[in-house]
């Protein structure tokens, strides 16, 4: 590590105003504050200071993603070969599965981390500004969000199309109004819907004879078609990294505890979800409201959508009492797309962008009603 | 109203400053779309295709320039407090007759654009330019300030559609220009570009690129 470091500090004044390659100081600076805290030091004014900076922030955030990487690569294999009959037991042929899972889910994550990076670089030199690093995260949830059978180009212009209009054109990194992963999966379902929904996307390189519908599809007639357990533990087709419930949780227990994640929109957009279930379940009209209110937890993108998505600090509500109604609002309308719109199945995806646009409204009627309280009470 | 544009051609040699900046302003800097902001709605509806989309350019340029040079023509005799019901019954007049004429002629592009032929009447950019100049200058340039404006917003819809139906349909004109050998590498015509919120991204994408070529356009 030392000696890394003294090579980087030696390379600096070549980067640095006057320097050979002043033109790439952005990428240098974007690459040397990546691999060590920056040892700027602030000149004037007071500061206040957090522990961890931004790119520390954003690298926890990918941590608690591994796990539902890891086990979406496998699933990815194991989904694949008991579609063709094979290895049909959850822990058979466990390396080939896991080889043929990386060789599907790996170019999907290069390639949305060289186009959305290609671009963020591109356009802080040319704007001399430093890079960020807020497309970390966005970089590698996309991927995750996405069916395996995807091909490589889409993911290219949806994250092309996602960095340059959700964010890019509000002013970079924590100015989005949008979710930038969310966003590149919504112009993907929007622009080709083939690709995105259906029965024959969720398996990579299916047999034709198996059924590859999903949970949620399935649950128009009124059963998941899964068995709980294997729902819970993520054996059943569906987006690479939304199946396993308990991967998810895994990496909801460390956002929680490094204290990135909010635990209040988590809670709520779960707890929303529920009532609307239970709603459901009270009217009954058809066969997807009588599905059991707890089947949505474990069916589809929802708990991967609440704990990675609707956290996000930038386009949630911001202050404490709006964000239990931003997850109540993003549970809600995310059961009531699923059952009302079978065209839609993944209704957390609509939600949570919804949720987003929302936001600012929430905060304001909070900030609004705190007003008026301590106004009346002076 | 040809004789009317040869005549102020007759009488200047060439079209005076203020005539041709009547023409040239509202093509890019004061474009009616892109910087005025209106019309937006017939240019996400009807720019799936570009056919149905030259026939409604062409239609907009005749109601624009003959309402303006009516009213221009009345302007004087017009009560003000009754001009907007006047201006109506003059563009509804208009819009009949070329929504007749469509029916007559071009029977399919009629029926593809069915409701927004009528809807022109509730184009912002024709009483926009009714309020804005007809009321207040002489019927020639009148017209050619019909001319300006229904160009300006000719060339944003064709772009628009040309955008549209060449990633959403693999068509230009109705023929196909992405040849099959591209689709069988993977190739997929993008869906959302038949959806009108596509075509807010197409616009979105033009105002961008008007907006960083065209520096007095920029905002403080």
């Amino acid at each position: 590590m030392k000696f890394l470091k003294d090579k980087v500090y030696e390379l600096r004044p070549l980067f640095n105003k006057g320097g050979k390659y002043e033109k790439f100081h952005t990428v240098f600076d974007g690459f040397a504050t990546f691999l060590f805290t920056p040892d700027h030091v602030t000149h004037d004014g007071t500061h206040i200071k957090a522990g961890i900076d931004l790119k520390r922030t954003m690298f926890f955030v990918i941590l608690a993603m591994v796990p539902a990487l890891l086990f979406g690569m496998y699933n990815v294999g194991h989904q694949h070969f008991i579609s063709n009959g094979e290895f049909l037991g959850y822990g058979e042929g466990f390396l080939d599965k896991l080889i043929y899972g990386s060789i599907k889910v790996l170019p999907i994550v290069v390639v949305s981390y060289g186009v959305g990076l290609g671009i963020e670089f591109f356009i802080a030199s040319s704007k001399g500004h430093a890079i960020n690093e807020g497309f970390l995260v966005s970089g590698m949830l996309i991927p995750l969000i996405l069916p395996p059978s995807i091909p490589l180009w889409m993911v290219a212009v949806a994250t092309a199309f996602a960095v340059v209009f959700a964010k890019e054109v509000f002013g970079g990194t924590g100015m989005n109004i949008l979710n930038v992963a969310l966003t590149a999966r919504v112009f993907l379902f929007f622009a080709y819907p083939t690709f995105m929904s259906g029965d024959t996307v969720w398996i990579a390189e299916k047999a034709d004879a198996y059924s590859g519908a999903t949970a949620l599809a399935n649950s128009i007639a009124g059963t998941p078609g899964f068995s709980t357990s294997d729902m819970i533990m993520g054996f059943i087709p569906g987006s690479i990294g939304e199946t396993s419930k308990i991967a998810i949780l895994i990496g909801a227990a460390f956002l929680i505890l490094t204290g990135i994640g909010s635990w209040k929109i988590m809670t709520s957009v779960m707890l929303g979800a529920g009532i609307m279930g239970l709603i459901f379940n009270a009217v009954g009209a058809n066969e997807f409201m009588q599905v059991p209110f707890y089947y949505h937890f474990i069916m589809g993108g929802l708990l991967f959508g609440a704990v990675f998505m609707a956290t996000d600090p930038v386009t949630a509500a911001q202050t404490e009492v709006g964000k239990w109604w931003y997850g109540l609002l993003i549970g809600m309308m995310a059961v009531m797309i699923r059952v009302f719109n079978p065209a839609y199945p993944e209704g957390i995806m609509l939600a949570i962008l919804f949720g987003n646009v929302m936001a600012p409204l929430i905060d304001y009627f909070v900030v609004q009603s705190n007003i008026k309280r301590r106004l009346a009470r002076a | 109203m040809s004789a009317v544009e040869t005549q102020v051609k007759e009488a200047k040699p060439l079209l005076s400053k203020k005539d041709r900046k009547l023409m040239v302003d509202p093509l890019n800097d004061n474009n009616p779309i892109t910087v005025q902001v209106l019309g937006i709605c017939s240019a996400l509806a009807v720019t799936t295709q570009l056919k149905p989309t030259m026939v409604m350019a062409i239609s907009v340029m005749a109601v624009v320039v003959l309402s303006n040079f009516i009213i221009s023509l009345m302007r004087n005799t017009i009560p003000s407090r009754i001009r907007i019901i006047v201006q109506l019954t003059v563009v509804s007049v208009l819009v009949i007759l070329v929504d007749q004429i469509l029916k007559a002629f071009v029977y399919d592009v009629s029926k593809q654009l069915s409701v927004f032929v009528g809807l022109i009447i509730t184009n912002c950019i024709v009483m926009g330019r009714l309020e804005a100049f007809a009321m207040g200058n002489k019927p020639g340039p009148s017209i050619l300030d019909g001319f300006g404006n229904s160009i300006g917003y000719a060339w944003i819809i064709l772009a628009v559609a040309f955008c549209r139906e060449l990633f959403g349909s693999g068509k230009l004109l109705g023929f196909q220009v992405i040849p099959d050998a591209v689709y069988e590498m993977g190739y997929v015509n993008n869906g959302l570009m038949l959806i009108p919120a596509g075509a807010l991204f197409v616009i979105a994408i033009i105002i961008w690129i008007q907006r960083s070529l065209n520096t007095k356009l920029e905002e403080a």
